[in-house]
């Protein structure tokens, strides 16, 4: 999960990494108290997870209050990239004399971490990366040792600092790296990471994804779960514990597993060209189990899909059997009642796929259709859907 | 032969007493592994009863590490089933106890722990994960350490390398009456320990492997540099597939590692790579099926 600014703020405030004032408001009228408060010019900025928010002008420098209000009325509201502006963080106003870049990441090719590091900061790092890679000192971490004083001097002098400023930036950068670790991170990024007219070291940008895995013992992490911006039926399904996303599409889809799941999504797309373009209304893995109370929740937040035309439940029998699953799928529809209204194709294949079947056509339900291979169940989804 | 694991290896089960750790040692006990006792510090010096293949009754030993396991026992495998929270010092464990080959099964494990005991791995040299989140591996016939189901398919000329649990399940069935050398589910995580090329490398030398199918989906780019190696190094004919053609950019797909970020990680992009790399790419699991079916005709 991608934090946004303004909580990326207060993670590197907690951990001791130098950060300016700043206060989140919602409306105009909260941005100009908060302007106040601050006192001096502030900068008013929008808080949306994407990039380029300067170039959509969503941040402002405001030299009084009232020119805040007036900042906070253009920006909220803003659509950047898709991302309608809701919130911003008033910042309090800084001397800005350079800016620099620092990033620590988890490294998936090399199963490492990586720090990187430029003294030239306040440009896409994208960028700088392809224009002037010799620029961007690229450090591996090794996660078992981690990035102490002296490995921060490191990763400063390999980004060609001026030897008057290792000494300024290694501490911050320890910090930094305690807030990748102490949050259970995949991500923490300062652009710019800047220094003042005052010669401080400040992270005026910060960007941090969350590793979700780790939930369990981060209890202060749910709390940077923005409820409202939560599409409602991802919210109900985590609520029942379900690894569910909305999509865009009008077939519903359940399966077991992740990788079929997906596969699932694919055959249903290709088979929808044929009926003018139906696609997948989400992703639902019910995992292995696939009992019937899962089944049934399943059921229940794809059947509350408005979007929804009709079901497609994809499920090889692994672990377990297919006459489990049938029977799960029979007790959901009881469950539901009259509350399953769509019609659903289903596809099992795997262990005990005789048995399952032969539940499925006797329990004869008018809304289930069971069909063969997982492409022609498809194709019938697809079709239900365009119907 | 076969790769990794076979009817010799003696596996032990981390996580023998918990109930995924019960239900699953039946399971490979069934399928016919040589279990030879598990590992519970909290219960050191019971033991926990089971069936063997043939449905004799058989007690399983549990000690109170895996370095205790192995000398009693000769292990050289261990599955671990431990939950997420306790499945870093679990491998640890069993990195610095020496075990040969480690399948961690658990769903869940924080990356940063992965990152370290991947980190801690290597420092120590000679170890081969497999791992986490993922079903295991399996010899049809000989053993299964993980969750693979042991009664779809049988043994055969086809191996099989793939991120997900499920779509293994699925391409074993559709291609059930042809085979299998070992499949094996390396999982879905960002941090794994053996990859597409450790596993492609091993079928390439395995003289009972004499195709082999690869099953990625999207994130990352180890697709990419599993294409980069087929094209230097495999010589026995490859045939692929990718999942998540459909999935939108930063949305995670229940696999922790299945996210598009930017132009990175696409299913298109790994396809591509593939099929210049000269692999098959089949459509849908149930063509790529089709695609094997046709290689290993005319073998």
């Amino acid at each position: 999960m991608d934090l946004y600014e303004y909580q990326a703020r207060d993670l590197f405030e907690a951990h001791g990494v130098p950060v300016l004032a700043g206060i989140v408001a919602d409306t105009p009228e909260e941005v100009e108290a908060a302007a106040r408060q601050l006192g001096g010019v502030v900068v008013v900025k929008a808080q949306v997870k994407t990039g380029g928010r300067g170039k959509a002008g969503g941040v402002k420098v405001a030299k009084t209050p009232e020119e805040a209000k007036a900042a906070a009325e253009s920006i909220l509201g803003l659509d950047i990239k898709g991302h309608i502006v809701k919130r911003v963080m008033v910042a309090a106003g800084a001397n800005i004399e350079e800016e620099y870049y620092f990033s620590v990441l988890l490294d998936r090719a090399n199963r490492s971490y990586l720090a990187m590091c430029s003294y030239e900061g306040g440009m896409e790092i994208e960028q700088l990366a392809e224009e002037r890679p010799e620029a961007l000192a690229k450090v591996e971490v090794n996660p078992a040792e981690g990035i102490d004083e002296a490995t921060a001097r490191e990763i400063v002098r390999a980004a060609s600092f001026p030897a008057d400023l290792v000494d300024s930036v290694a501490p911050v950068i320890v910090k930094l790296y305690e807030v990748f670790t102490k949050e259970d991170t995949t991500l923490v990024e300062v652009n710019p990471l800047v220094k003042t007219a005052e010669g401080d070291i400040i992270a005026l940008d910060g960007k941090i994804s969350i590793d979700e895995n780790a939930d369990f013992r981060q209890p202060g992490h749910a709390g940077l779960v923005d409820r409202a911006a939560e599409n409602p039926l991802e919210a109900r399904a985590k609520e029942l514990d379900l690894n569910y996303v909305k999509l865009d599409g009008q077939v519903g889809i359940i399966g077991n597993g992740a990788g079929l799941v997906m596969s699932t999504l694919d055959v249903v797309a290709y088979a929808g060209e044929q009926f003018g373009g139906v696609t997948p209304a989400n992703f639902l893995d019910i995992g292995g189990g696939a009992s019937a109370s899962v089944m049934a929740n399943g059921l229940s937040v794809i059947l509350g899909d408005e979007d929804v035309k009709s079901v497609f439940v994809n499920v090889f029998g692994g672990i377990t059997a297919c006459d489990e699953v049938a029977n799960g799928i029979v007790q959901a529809l009881e469950i539901l009642g009259d509350a399953a209204t769509k019609p659903l194709v289903v596809r099992l294949d795997g262990n005990n796929v005789e048995e399952g079947r032969e539940i499925l056509n006797n329990a004869n339900h008018p809304l289930v259709t069971l069909v063969g291979t997982m492409d022609e169940a498809a194709a019938k989804a697809a079709e239900l859907a365009a119907a | 032969m076969a790769i990794f694991i076979d009817k010799n290896s003696k596996v032990i089960v981390q996580g023998i007493t918990g109930g995924e750790g019960t239900k699953h040692t039946a399971r490979m006990l069934a399928a016919g592994t040589q279990i030879v006792g598990g590992v519970n510090a909290r219960k050191a010096g019971t033991t926990v009863q089971h069936k063997d293949a043939q449905g004799g009754d058989i007690e399983l030993p549990v000690f109170g590490s895996v370095a205790e396991a192995m000398t009693e026992t000769g292990a050289d495998v261990s599955v671990v089933f431990v939950p997420p929270a306790f499945a870093k010092n679990a491998v640890i464990e069993a990195i610095d106890a020496g075990i040969g080959l480690l399948v961690v099964i658990t769903e869940g494990i924080p990356v940063q722990d992965s990152a370290e005991f991947w980190a801690h791995a290597k420092a120590a040299g000679t170890i081969r994960i497999i791992g986490p989140n993922c079903p295991g591996i399996i010899t049809p016939e000989e053993a299964l350490a993980g969750i693979t189901p042991a009664n779809i398919t049988g043994k055969g000329p086809i191996g099989l390398v793939s991120k997900s649990g499920t779509l293994t399940y699925q391409m074993m069935y559709e291609l059930n009456d042809i085979g299998f050398s070992t499949a094996i589910g390396i999982g879905g995580d960002p941090v794994i320990g053996t990859t597409h090329i450790d596993a492609l490398e091993a079928f390439e030398n395995d003289p009972e492997t004499k195709a082999i199918v690869m099953i990625g989906e999207i994130g990352g780019d180890a697709e990419e540099r599993a294409a980069d190696f087929i094209k230097a190094n495999v010589t026995k004919p490859v045939v692929g597939y990718v999942a998540g053609f459909t999935a939108p950019e930063g949305k995670t797909m229940g696999h922790a590692g299945a996210i598009v970020s930017g132009s990175s990680g696409t299913a298109e992009a790994k396809k591509e790579a593939l099929e210049a790399a000269g692999v098959k790419v089949g459509k849908t699991p149930t063509e790529t099926a089709v695609l094997m079916r046709e290689i290993v005709q005319g073998l």
